[in-house]
């Protein structure tokens, strides 16, 4: 029963489900032809986006170093990620079936098909499409990094020993709203609104604001740290561009295990037609990998027809309850470790 | 536009308006202060400009009616930390036209105000002031909770809503003819212009928030309609008109001004309280030898 919860906030957890674009996407984004400008003369980025894809983060095995497919490639890459990702089959046994009980209702149908241009995966450098090695940890890392694991083997066994053994997504604490953004199950909309001066982006998961100044004022203090970081903004041509720093550690461990006092990330959004939008983001922390990686994601622009709306989490946090109360039981019953 | 007159006279005395007005002669209605009129800039489709960071310096949280200061719970820990400010109501012409059981409820909602009781799903909202528990706070009450809110209008359809507290947001949808399609904790708001002022409909909202500290609540049929008016460059006169048949026995009305944040950096920060209530909520559930 628990299952039906953890292989989806396991995803989020680990921010690695699925998305895609690279070369070729900088190619498709030096295309745009006639920028769309707001009344007060910044490019229009104003707009429901969505971001969902089944092209992986990292280039997976099979696909070699090849970076962009073809067409007959593609279907076929297609394929086998819809067959992995889809949660309407029933093979692999009963435990298995049970788990995909929660199923392709509740998802982002959108994120069983691969990017447009092909690619095999998200990151475009380094050139192999994988996010590059690690550099030594100091103990202290290593440490949280344990921790954390052993909260996470607590969790998937049914047995949190405390509310903390439960990652920030299933606390709902940060969801997709921390940057940078990477795609998910579902709810992979993004509201991006503007002012003069200013761009705000409104996550759906979990409503939060993240407000962009781009008036060239300086971060916050070195001590003043939020979950979703700080942001500044500034234009270059149609290219809004995003520098976030200040980002606050959750237990020691933030976005893929980075280093909350070095890390930075360099967003890149512009605007390539009407309905798409290219979402590249540069991540450095030299005190966790040995170098920057990028990755470029497209976003699609909803029908304007359709809404945006709430998606509260904490106010019916009932898991986090059941979760813990499931846990006291089973080892009561001597079911436990 | 006299309606702001109303509200400054009610106001008269709020610490604040006072200082910034200092200047200006108030003869006409003594511990008054009264506003030159005055029209906001435009945005370029004609409409005024309430782009800002603003915040209600009221104190309509801990009760939107007259209140004494009072000690906050668990004193004997807290002493002043936690107290309540004494504050004038928000509310024209008295008080809150409740029916007879809704009276009564809301004196129980106050007295278990800090009560939590998660044992069963069913029990999870029944008492416990919502912003204990870090909800989003709902409409009217995220526009007086002491924290900062950010008004982004552009060009767009929609208007963001971003409240520091609990990092939460409403879109303002304008013109949409669209009913709520399901409740929501910040509820359906839907805004037009009438003049120098944005009128927003509210409807769908969850019946668990509440309105203050003080247990006033409502219900899932509780309808706000809520004006923004600019009254000068660093206010904005709020009126929210709230009725709910289910609860009240008339429709009734709150006023108040909000401050533009005239700091040089002046921001809405995060206040992700989620990770504040955790222990409140949850620790109980907890493995015993764990810390």
């Amino acid at each position: 029963m628990i299952q039906r919860f953890l292989i989806p906030m396991g995803l989020l957890a680990v921010g690695l489900c699925v998305p895609g674009f690279g070369q070729a996407a900088r190619k498709t984004a030096a295309v745009s032809a006639k920028p769309m400008k707001t009344p007060w003369g910044d490019p229009d980025l104003q707009g429901v986006w969505n971001d969902a894809t089944s092209t992986p983060l990292q280039r997976p095995g099979g696909v070699g170093q090849k970076d962009v497919l073809t067409d007959e490639e593609a279907v076929d890459f297609q394929k086998s990620l819809e067959f992995d990702l889809t949660r309407d089959r029933r093979d692999g046994g009963g435990d298995i079936d049970v788990n995909r009980a929660y199923n392709e209702h509740w998802m982002d149908s959108r994120r069983l098909k691969i990017t447009a241009d092909h690619r095999t995966s998200l990151i475009v450098d380094p050139p192999d499409g994988r996010i590059p090695p690690t550099v030594p940890l100091s103990t202290e890392r290593e440490k949280a990094r344990a921790a954390r694991a052993a909260a996470n083997t607590r969790f998937n066994a049914g047995l949190p020993a405390h509310y903390r053994d439960m990652s920030l997504p299933v606390r709902c604490i940060i969801r997709t709203d921390s940057p940078p953004y990477l795609p998910t199950i579902y709810n992979n909309d993004f509201q991006i609104f503007q002012s003069p001066g200013y761009v705000v982006i409104g996550p759906e998961m979990i409503h939060s604001a993240r407000v962009i100044p781009l008036d060239g004022r300086p971060h916050l203090g070195k001590n003043l740290k939020q979950w979703l970081g700080d942001s500044r903004g500034h234009w270059e041509g149609n290219t809004l561009v995003v520098e976030t720093t200040n980002f606050r550690a959750g237990d020691g461990v933030i976005f893929l295990g980075a280093n909350p006092e070095t890390f930075r990330i360099t967003e890149r959004f512009t605007r390539v037609d009407a309905a798409t939008l290219n979402y590249e983001f540069k991540v450095e922390d030299p005190t966790t990998w040995t170098k920057p990686w990028t990755a470029v994601i497209p976003w699609t622009k909803i029908d304007p027809a359709e809404q945006m709306y709430e998606y509260a989490c904490h106010e019916d946090n009932y898991d986090m309850v059941h979760f813990l109360k499931g846990a006291r039981e089973r080892e009561n019953k001597g079911r436990g470790q | 536009m006299l309606k702001w007159r109303r509200a400054f006279t009610f106001f008269g005395t709020a610490v604040g308006v006072a200082a910034i007005f200092a200047t200006v002669p108030a003869k006409a209605q003594p511990g008054n202060m009264a506003l030159p009129a005055y029209k906001a800039p435009h945005m370029a489709d004609g409409h005024p400009d309430l782009n800002g960071v603003w915040q209600a310096f009221v104190t309509a949280n801990w009760d939107l009616q007259d209140h004494e200061a009072q000690a906050g719970p668990h004193p004997e820990i807290m002493g002043a930390f936690g107290a309540g400010p004494a504050g004038q109501s928000v509310i024209e012409g008295g008080g809150i036209p409740y029916q007879p059981w809704a009276f009564e409820r809301k004196k129980g909602n106050f007295e278990k105000r800090m009560a939590v009781d998660l044992s069963t799903d069913e029990k999870w909202h029944a008492s416990g002031d919502p912003e204990l528990k870090c909800y989003a706070p709902g409409v009217p009450r995220a526009a007086y909770m002491p924290f900062p809110f950010r008004i982004v209008q552009g060009s767009g359809p929609y208007i963001l809503m971003a409240y520091e507290f609990a990092s939460t947001t409403r879109i303002i949808r304008m013109n949409l003819k669209q009913e709520a399609p399901v409740n929501s904790w910040m509820g359906w708001s839907r805004g037009h212009w009438e003049g120098e002022t944005l009128v927003v409909d509210v409807t769908g909202l969850r019946e668990e928030t509440w309105l203050d500290r003080a247990g006033d609540f409502h219900s899932d049929e509780m309808h706000v309609v809520e004006r923004y008016t600019p009254i000068s460059p660093y206010h904005i006169l709020y009126e929210a008109t709230i009725e709910d048949p289910k609860v009240y026995t008339r429709a009734w009305k709150i006023s108040f001004p909000l401050y533009r944040r005239v700091e040089k950096n002046a921001e809405i920060l995060e206040f992700k309280c989620a990770p504040f209530t955790e222990e409140l909520l949850y620790g109980q559930f907890n493995k015993k030898e764990s810390k």
